[in-house]
């Protein structure tokens, strides 16, 4: 509804100017993009086709199609494709949901795992499982509602919204974390020796007893809620502005959070109740992305970043150590507390703007 | 498009505010709110941009209650700036100023060339052309304000909000803001309400003046009628000396408690003590 009085103006300088600065940064995040996407397709390839027991890509080829090769069908399709299938999905949905909370308090420490979320998925999960012997259906669920239980705790304990004030929320998330640990560990102390053994390789998070049902649910899960994730993220990135200004552009800050904070807990439900938590993947994913854009966050690019932490630790976890198959959060427990280390140490000071 | 609020109450919590505010923002021309430190007045500019819902009364955007519209369209008619935006890590200008494009995208309607074109525009109009490539958080103040004024002008609002825009910069910036703030209500016919602290500026750059002091209108009309002895002292509660001179400049001196008084209109004196702002006629 502007008046226009003016003749128009020559643009052409300008708009020169703002396709070379959004050429420099698309160019970027291509070549990013691209790259992590080619890794992860190589991890993928080689967790599928290498390690103690090598399938050639005819091979693969043919089994994948229908032929049953004795020993090779068996082990690529119950133990090395559902390993990395499962990898690759819980990775993306742990690295998005990752970087999706840690923008939206724009603090790196608010993961879902840190503020208790993954926590609460676990809790609910265990408890399911050993006090009630639920099925794996139920035990889903469970992990959904210890999830969501967690997030709203976190909303109305912190007395705010996350993004109005970080601060709390994160020592809010500390707090319920704590506590969400002894309830496993309660759980844990009543179970057999048994069930406390699978409970235990399940809390460490594996994707050793993947099984194709599962991976189905997963799948579906990504499927729907990561688009929609990254939809929801794009408002977020109005909202990071300030409340107020989201306000004035039209964007309604508090619901837009509601919004992904319920696609987060879906997510962080399915991945947990299939793999259990994977530690630290969420935690690294986003700042490990931020670094490779040049401090620019990038949900996409952070669960590209989860799929190739989870696929590569996940072979290294299957075939470091001959004879040994360790749980996958084994090694991401392992590697990630030094490159978290190596992080802090060579990044920038980050300014407090909140 | 017309702005109003009648019998306007807004509080945070218990704590009324601003209470019984009655205003109509004169189209196509700049209104500046005065007034001491915890006034009201941003609080009532927030209220007018629908950022808070109000205990009694209303604010009516072109007749119809403000809050019976979707958010979104009061954000294709309204533009805001709030006081403290937050600059999101590593942003450039361009895409901190495409941003004010928000409301006018949605899953069917997505970004094209008139978004590049008004994008474009906004950047030359608050000369960020040369800016465009720059991360924000690396910018001085100055530049700063006018990249946010870029972004509110791309959001291609008629009416445009402005809370304190001047804050945290030297008086150069100031006046290169204020004086950008001038052309779009000139040459574009915007108008602009904005909450400013610095008196004489306010006087100097506004078209209509309201003073206001706990929560209510003390004055309101040509910053000429209101920027009076009389006023400041009962907006601000200091005694000053207030010279109005024919082109529209204006000085207000504060009396203070320390420095020598002269007579109420005394023409000799000391140079020191004349704050004078001039900015383009």
């Amino acid at each position: 509804m502007t008046v226009q009085t003016r003749p128009a103006p020559d643009l052409s300088a300008a708009l020169g100017a703002m396709s070379l600065a959004t050429r420099a940064v698309r160019r970027r995040s291509l070549v990013v993009l691209t790259g992590l996407l080619v890794l992860l397709l190589g991890l993928v390839a080689a967790r599928v086709l290498l390690g103690d027991y090598t399938i050639t890509i005819p091979d693969f080829v043919r089994i994948v199609t229908g032929a049953d090769i004795p020993g090779a069908s068996y082990i690529l399709l119950e133990s090395k494709l559902p390993r990395a299938v499962a990898g690759t999905l819980a990775g993306l949905a742990l690295g998005a949901t990752g970087a999706t909370f840690q923008t939206m308090a724009r603090n790196p420490l608010a993961s879902p795992d840190v503020l208790g979320i993954t926590l609460g998925c676990s809790a609910a999960a265990v408890s399911a499982a050993v006090l009630l012997d639920a099925p794996g259906g139920m035990v889903s669920l469970a992990a959904l509602g210890g999830g969501a239980a967690v997030a709203v705790a976190l909303v109305v304990l912190s007395g705010t919204h996350p993004g109005a004030a970080p601060g709390r929320m994160i020592l809010v998330g500390i707090a319920l974390a704590a506590m969400l640990v002894s309830v496993i560990h309660w759980v844990l102390v009543r179970a057999d020796i048994y069930q406390a053994h699978e409970a235990m390789v399940w809390l460490t998070g594996s994707l050793n007893g993947v099984t194709w049902s599962e991976i189905r649910l997963l799948t579906l899960v990504v499927v729907v809620a990561l688009p929609l994730l990254l939809y929801v993220g794009s408002h977020l990135q109005v909202v990071e502005l300030g409340d107020d200004l989201a306000s004035g552009l039209g964007r309604h800050p508090r619901a837009t959070r509601t919004r992904a904070i319920a696609l987060v807990v879906v997510l962080t439900a399915a991945t947990t109740a299939v793999c259990g938590p994977i530690a630290f993947v969420a935690f690294l994913s986003g700042p490990t992305a931020r670094r490779l854009l040049r401090g620019r966050p990038s949900l996409l690019t952070a669960g590209l970043v989860g799929a190739v932490i989870v696929v590569a630790a996940d072979y290294l976890a299957a075939y470091a150590l001959p004879g040994n198959n360790f749980p996958v959060g084994v090694v991401t427990g392992l590697a990630g507390a030094p490159f978290l280390l190596w992080l802090l140490a060579t990044s920038r000071p980050v300014k407090e703007t909140a | 498009m017309t702005l109003q609020s009648r019998n306007l109450s807004l509080a945070y919590g218990k704590r009324v505010v601003v209470e019984g505010l009655d205003l109509d923002v004169p189209e196509g021309r700049v209104t500046a709110i005065v007034g001491p430190n915890g006034c009201g007045k941003s609080t009532a500019l927030r209220g007018l941009a629908r950022l808070l819902r109000p205990t009694a009364g209303q604010v009516l955007l072109d007749g119809t209650d403000i809050h019976s519209l979707p958010t979104r369209t009061v954000a294709r008619r309204v533009g805001l700036l709030p006081q403290s935006p937050i600059v999101p890590e590593g942003i450039t200008v361009a895409e901190l100023v495409a941003r004010g494009r928000h409301p006018h995208h949605g899953l069917l309607r997505q970004w094209t060339r008139d978004d590049d074109r008004i994008v474009a525009e906004s950047l030359e109009r608050t000369h960020t052309t040369d800016l465009a490539g720059r991360p924000v958080d690396q910018l001085s103040g100055g530049q700063r304000q006018r990249v946010w004024i870029a972004m509110a002008l791309a959001q291609r609002t008629g009416l445009l909000l402005l809370d304190e825009p001047t804050s945290f910069l030297d008086i150069a910036h100031q006046v290169e803001v204020l004086d950008l703030v001038r052309d779009l209500s000139v040459e574009d016919g915007t108008t602009v309400v904005m909450v400013l602290h610095d008196l004489p500026l306010a006087a100097r750059y506004a078209d209509h003046l309201i003073a206001m002091r706990d929560g209510a209108i003390v004055a309101e009309g040509r910053p000429r009628d209101v920027v009076t002895a009389d006023t400041v002292c009962d907006v601000f509660g200091i005694t000053c000396r207030v010279r109005w001179e024919h082109a529209g400049d204006v000085s207000v001196i504060p009396l203070g408690r320390h420095l020598p008084t002269h007579g109420q209109e005394s023409p000799e004196e000391p140079p020191h003590a004349r704050v004078r702002v001039a900015g383009r006629p």
